[in-house]
Parts: structure tokens; C-alpha cells; sequence
């Protein structure tokens, strides 16, 4: 028992010196702490897309800007061109490391927050993605197909339209809501959290997040993966029996 | 209500594709073709990969064709030996057209190819139907005359391999049905459809077979060319969506054995003049698309990277 008391009382003190701690920043403390209200997005059959809410505090004034980043891939973006009336694709580029996801929150407008080549530096806005393009056609430029790109993934719901608000509960507490729509590509997402002040980033947090499916669905997407031959007898067996179902019920009917 | 599709990686409205099922499955039953022709085209505008959408349909089509085909086979309208060989051919052409399909991928000119063969060989097959079954209205309405030739002799009936196939009424070379089973194979795997927008009229215009038994026999041979399909897909491309394929399927078959009851009433010129205006109009919206000037000059390459 008295055990028991002596531990409550060491815990009660360790919290006690974290938050002062945190009232001290001359301490080298975090001048920012984050997280999120879920760190798993499951996919399961009923999914239609979900939010999530990414609060935490700050050591004193400033901005902050949350950058929600889905895992890189490779993308290949086609142009067309009119051949002999018809629309055919006429060149092709490649988008190396493209994100499959990417969502940007502020607390202000980008542009106030910070100048040009700080948000440049840590990519904070689709405008600012830093994006490798190649391609080989001569009739359309990088920037038309890195613009192609982010118009096309704006499109899809998987890049964010503008860029979402940071709120602030007093001077300390934020919060904000990132939405992912129900096409969101699975895999190892990034979501950084940066403390701006006077136009420069002066903390930073990242926490992992993951998408990924649950349940019905991501079995019946492993078996047809690993066991293809397998996942289609059974998908055909599954249309026949439908079909003689069918006709039988109706016979009777 | 939202369902995820699994292998498609995205949600759609259950009811939304049980109504496109149970619309394709009520042409498929009217009519002895497949629907692909309507329902790949359908899936790929509501945003389901086209890779998906051609393996999942080949999927549905083998449903509604069983249950299809069992209504015309109690009607005895099935031509058993016609069908196996037309089979053999669609087996061949449908590896071959897999192979093709590879090929032009490679070419990154797929696209294309599937819609321009979609608006040549639905504007072809389309105005012959409809020609046809207008000049065939118009002598029913006439008192009818002399029948004249039963058919005309051509190259066709110099073929060796002949064979007589009974339920046709026919006496013809193995090598005619084999042959157009073979092409139809290849426009399936192509084009992710059973091929029976096709395969009817061959079936009429070049075999010369009766009416009443060509849509249980293209509905017969369509089983085993979409099945075909269905396993190359799920092991070659793992394209094939169980869930989407059963959500079609649910009210697809209902669908196929609504149109096969309304089929029986109509008569058949009706009927080809109905499927080719059916068949007219989505040549002339795939022709559209591929002539006006595209909302955005550039696409995401579907370059399924799993």
C-alpha cells in the first residue's frame, strides 16, 4: 500500500516537471508537440473515407503548418494529340517520387507565414512539392506535366484542393482536421507538424501514420495476389452457381 | 450505401451498380449478347480502373450468360456442336488477343486501339443490323413472296472439314465457326467483352443460321470464352474484383431472366433493330469522345503500381 502511494507520489512529480519544463523554453524543451486522434486509417468494406484530428500545443507565439505526406511512387502522366482527327497520347513523362497523397494545413495563409524559399525548402504546399519530371517529348514542357500532375491528383480528391485551417484554442492548443477521401492510396503516410515564427521554421515534429486495409477486404485483395490461379477458379465457380441460381429460382417462380 | 471494392481500391454506391447489373443483365437476356460492350465502358466512367473493369466484366459476363443460356437451352435454341466448336476458336483468339493486348500496352497505344475498334466494330455491325431489319420490316409488312434461294453458293461452301450441325439446319466447314470464334476471342480479350455484338450477326450473315438458335448458341460459347478471360485476368493481371463482379452479377442474372421472358415476345427484326440502335448509340458516344477536344490534354497513366 504504502508502495503503491510512494509510486503515485514519483509520477505525480514527473509530471510536475514536465510541465514546467514546458513553461521554461529556455530549456532545450520541444518548442511543439502533435499527435493524432488515430494513427491507423483501416480500410474496411464500409469505407468511405474518414477524418482525422491532429491537435497539440506550442511553447509560445507563431505559426503552425501541418504537411500530410502518402508514400512516394512513381507516376506516368500522358498528353494527347490530335492524330488524323482523333485524340491519341502522343508523349508520356514519368513523375518520380510523387507522392500518392499530399494535404497541407495552416494556421494563416502560406504566403504571410513564410517567404518563398523557406516554404520551398520544406516543400510546405502543393506548389512547392519538389517533383522530378522526365520525360522526352519535345512539344510539351517539365512544368506542363508536373502542373498535369498536380491538377490531375487535385482532381482525384488526393491532393488537397487549398490548404486547410490550423485552429488555435488560445495561445497554445491547435488543432486541425485532415480528411482522407475514400479512393486513399495505402502505405506509410508522413504527417509533419512545423512551428513557424518570424518567417522561419523553429521546431518540427513528424509522426508515422498508416493507411492500410482491414478486415473482408484486404483478405480477398491478399488471395488474389498470392494465390491468383486459385482467386480466379473460385471467381468463376462463384459466377456459375450465381447464374444456375438464377435460372432455377426463376423456373420456379 | 458505400461499398469498398477490394481489388478496384475504391468505394461506390451498392445500389448504383446493382442498377447498371441489372440493366446490362436485361439487355444481355433481350438480346444474347453480354453487355460488355455497355457495362466495361459504364465502369470505367464511374473511375474503376479500366484493367479492373475489363477483368471484373469478363467475370459478370460468365454469370449472366449461365443463366442466360439455360432459359434457351430448355427451349432447345442451343446448338450444342456448333457452340464447342465456335468455343475452340474463341480459346485460340482469346490467347492470341491476351498477347496482343500485352503487346500494344507496351506501345502505351491501348487506349486507343480499344476505342477505335469499339467505334468500327459497333458502327460496322450496327448499320448492317439496322439496314437489315428495316428492309426486314418492310417485306413483312408486304405480303410475303417467293422465298427464292436458300442460300447462295460462295467460296465459304468449297471449305474443307465439312460438317453437318443439325439444330442450324447446316451443312458448312468446321473452319467458318472456327474461325469466327476465333476473331470474337480476339475482340474479347481486346476489348474486355463476350464478343456477341459481333458474334450474332456473323452468326446469321456469314453461317447462315437460323434466328431462333443464334442467341443461345453465342450465349453458349461466351461462357467459355469469358471464363477464359476471367482466369488469364486474375492470374496475369490480378484485375479481377470478386465483390464488384458479385455486385454486378446479383443484378445482372435477374436482369438476364427479365429480358429472356421479354425476348420471346418480341419478334426478330424488332429485335435487331432494336440492339442496333442500342449499339449505334454507344458508337457514336465512344466517336464523340475520341473527335471533340478532351476537358484536360493529360491523364494519369494507369500504370497500376501495386
Amino acid at each position: 500500500m504504502r508502495a503503491r502511494l510512494s509510486a503515485l507520489m514519483v509520477a505525480l512529480a514527473a509530471v510536475a516537471a514536465v510541465l514546467a519544463g514546458a513553461g521554461a523554453p529556455a530549456r532545450a524543451q520541444q518548442p511543439l508537440i502533435a499527435d493524432l486522434s488515430e494513427h491507423l486509417v483501416a480500410i474496411t468494406t464500409g469505407f468511405a473515407g474518414t477524418d482525422l484530428l491532429l491537435f497539440g500545443a506550442v511553447d509560445g507565439p507563431g505559426d503552425v503548418v501541418v504537411v500530410v505526406r502518402g508514400p512516394g511512387r512513381d507516376e506516368v502522366v500522358r498528353r494527347k494529340g490530335r492524330v488524323v482527327g482523333v485524340w491519341a497520347n502522343r508523349g508520356e513523362a514519368v513523375i518520380r517520387n510523387a507522392p500518392a497523397y499530399y494535404a497541407v494545413a495552416a494556421s494563416r495563409p502560406l504566403a504571410e507565414i513564410a517567404p518563398e524559399r523557406v516554404l520551398a525548402r520544406h516543400q510546405l504546399g502543393v506548389e512547392h512539392l519538389a517533383l522530378t519530371v522526365e520525360s522526352d517529348d519535345g512539344q510539351a514542357s517539365v512544368l506542363d506535366y508536373r502542373q498535369a500532375l498536380l491538377r490531375l491528383k487535385r482532381h482525384q480528391g488526393l491532393y488537397g484542393t487549398d490548404t486547410g485551417l490550423v485552429e488555435f484554442r488560445g495561445d497554445r492548443l491547435f488543432r486541425t482536421r485532415i480528411h482522407f477521401p475514400a479512393n486513399v492510396p495505402v502505405g506509410q503516410y508522413m504527417v509533419a507538424v512545423y512551428l513557424l515564427r518570424d518567417g522561419e521554421v523553429i521546431g518540427a515534429q513528424t509522426t508515422p501514420l498508416m493507411v492500410s486495409k482491414i478486415g473482408v477486404g484486404a483478405d480477398v485483395y491478399d488471395f488474389a495476389h498470392r494465390n491468383s490461379a486459385m482467386y480466379g477458379i473460385i471467381a468463376i465457380i462463384l459466377a456459375v452457381t450465381a447464374g444456375w441460381l438464377a435460372a432455377v429460382a426463376f423456373r420456379k417462380g | 450505401m458505400q461499398i469498398y471494392l477490394p481489388v478496384a481500391e475504391m468505394s461506390v454506391n451498392v445500389f448504383l451498380i446493382l442498377g447498371l447489373g441489372g440493366l446490362v443483365g436485361f439487355m444481355s437476356g433481350l438480346f444474347g449478347v453480354g453487355g460488355g460492350f455497355l457495362m466495361t465502358p459504364l465502369l470505367m466512367f464511374l473511375g474503376v480502373p479500366p484493367t479492373v473493369a475489363v477483368g471484373t466484366e469478363a467475370n459478370q459476363i460468365v454469370a449472366s450468360s449461365v443463366s442466360g443460356v439455360l432459359a434457351h437451352w430448355r427451349r432447345g435454341n442451343v446448338d450444342l456442336k456448333m457452340g464447342l466448336i465456335l468455343t475452340v476458336g474463341g480459346f485460340v483468339g482469346s490467347g492470341f488477343g491476351v498477347w496482343l493486348f500485352a503487346y500494344l500496352r507496351t506501345l502505351g497505344q491501348i487506349d486507343l486501339v480499344i476505342k477505335l475498334s469499339y467505334v468500327i466494330f459497333l458502327g460496322l455491325v450496327g448499320g448492317l443490323m439496322l439496314i437489315e431489319s428495316i428492309q426486314a420490316l418492310r417485306r413483312s409488312k408486304r405480303a410475303s413472296g417467293g422465298r427464292g434461294k436458300l442460300h447462295k453458293h460462295t467460296w465459304m461452301h468449297g471449305l474443307p472439314l465439312k460438317m453437318r450441325f443439325r439444330r442450324s439446319k447446316l451443312y458448312i466447314s468446321a473452319l467458318l465457326p472456327g474461325g469466327v470464334g476465333f476473331i470474337v476471342g480476339i475482340l474479347a480479350a481486346i476489348m474486355g467483352v463476350g464478343g456477341g455484338f459481333v458474334m450474332v450477326p456473323a452468326m446469321i450473315y456469314l453461317l447462315g443460321m437460323p434466328t431462333s438458335v443464334v442467341v443461345g448458341t453465342s450465349l453458349f460459347q461466351i461462357i467459355f470464352v469469358t471464363a477464359n478471360t476471367t482466369f488469364l485476368q486474375a492470374t496475369m493481371n490480378q484485375t479481377v474484383d470478386v465483390v464488384l463482379a458479385l455486385l454486378l452479377l446479383s443484378g445482372g442474372v435477374i436482369g438476364a431472366q427479365i429480358g429472356a421472358r421479354f425476348g420471346v415476345r418480341l419478334k426478330g427484326e424488332q429485335l435487331r433493330g432494336l440492339l442496333a440502335l442500342i449499339v449505334l448509340a454507344v458508337c457514336g458516344k465512344l466517336f464523340f469522345d475520341l473527335v471533340v477536344t478532351p476537358a484536360d490534354l493529360y491523364a494519369l497513366g494507369g500504370g497500376g503500381g501495386h
